[in-house]
């Protein structure tokens, strides 16, 4: 059964284009399809695609762009995952991390788990939620040339930023980056640290 | 009604140094009583971000997030809100990240509120089977060696941990009840 969204955005085309000539960029992906769409664009040690931990990758990014203040950070997650930390908006909104960005990729469904819709299939407005939290930098991105600014936008560092991308409810073939959660967190506080990281 | 713990038995003060001798850069929280005294030290330093919270889940999060950019954070928070960081704690094992946690407990030693009770009692089962490292302070003399103990464990030992603060420091709250 072919599952309908009101998106028509293609993902991995979107997150190809959000990562292209990525410099220093950060990333965290929520769990499911956000973290196969990062690993199919290529994996990075400065990817953390997330297993686990449903409705954290917001906060995950938060404390990381805290971290790391000169450096842009990106999460990319669903809707069901943001739905379920929607309350990390108004915590970034307050901590106010200008070099932190959020992208919602929203195709109205819950996509590991059968395709059950989510919320914003049914109205729910994500970018209206984020507005009404405080996030100074808020858009939904509809259209093929909207993304390439938001790439830009990404990489200026005067957020926080919030995208909701409307995107097609295509379901595409898994591309799995390493299950070993120590080694994706390791290889990103090298990649940031250098060997250090491992000595403190 | 202030519940906030008087600082004549030094606890609370010397809490907030021995999260500067362990250069603590983030500090999560999720209000309590027990904590005011941290919580206010916290926002007064400039060197640390305090971060105030929707739900504790969100701080085990961050700690993660910090971790990976190579800073060390600590979550505050009452024992209720343990039970709301359950599901997220899998990240503190499956990534190795040190996430020292400091609770202030309810629900523990002469309380008055039921609600309090099946969360503050079921509190350290529930952080041990998600596979957290506890220890308690039950005198005030306890808290801080116990709360240093933890945060070295958590650094140390890459794992999450944490100390419980129990009611019988604290006091438990009555109310307009005595």
């Amino acid at each position: 059964m072919a599952m309908k969204s009101s998106g028509t955005l293609r993902r991995r085309e979107v997150v190809s284009t959000l990562l292209s000539d990525r410099g220093e960029l950060l990333v965290i992906a929520g769990l499911g399809a956000p973290a196969w769409d990062i690993t199919a664009i290529g994996d990075h040690p400065r990817n953390l695609p997330l297993w686990g931990g449903m409705g954290s990758a917001a906060s995950i990014g938060l404390g990381l762009a805290l971290a790391q203040p000169s450096k842009p950070v990106l999460v990319i997650t669903g809707d069901g995952e943001m739905l379920m930390g929607i309350g990390s908006l108004a915590t970034i909104a307050v901590a106010k991390p200008a070099n932190l960005s959020i992208v919602v990729l929203d195709n109205e469904h819950y996509g590991e788990t059968g395709m059950q819709q989510t919320h914003t299939g049914f109205g729910v407005d994500l970018a209206a939620m984020a507005r009404g939290a405080g996030i100074p930098r808020v858009s939904t991105v509809r259209t093929e040339n909207e993304v390439a600014p938001l790439r830009a936008a990404i990489h200026e560092g005067s957020g926080p930023l919030f995208a909701q991308v409307k995107i097609d409810a295509e379901s595409l073939k898994l591309v799995l980056p390493p299950r070993e959660g120590a080694l994706l967190q390791a290889r990103m506080r090298e990649s940031l640290l250098g060997a250090e990281a491992h000595l403190v | 009604m202030d519940m906030a713990p008087a600082d004549t038995d030094g606890w609370p003060g010397a809490l907030f140094d021995l999260l500067k001798a362990h250069d603590i850069r983030q500090v999560a929280f999720v209000p309590d009583a027990g904590h005011s005294h941290l919580i206010r030290r916290c926002i007064a330093d400039p060197a640390i971000k305090a971060i105030s919270l929707t739900t504790e889940e969100e701080g085990i999060g961050l700690m993660l997030g910090a971790w990976l950019g190579g800073e060390r954070s600590v979550l505050l928070m009452q024992s209720s809100g343990v039970g709301n960081c359950i599901n997220m704690l899998s990240l503190g094992i499956l990534h190795r990240t040190p996430m020292p946690m400091i609770v202030t407990m309810r629900g523990d030693f002469g309380e008055f509120n039921p609600a309090q009770v099946p969360m503050g009692n079921a509190t350290q089962t529930v952080l041990e089977a998600m596979g957290t490292l506890v220890r308690r302070a039950d005198h005030a003399s306890d808290v801080v060696p116990t709360v240093d103990a933890t945060l070295r464990m958590a650094f140390n030992t890459f794992r999450p941990t944490a100390t419980l603060i129990g009611q019988r420091v604290l006091g438990a709250k009555t109310f307009g009840k005595d």
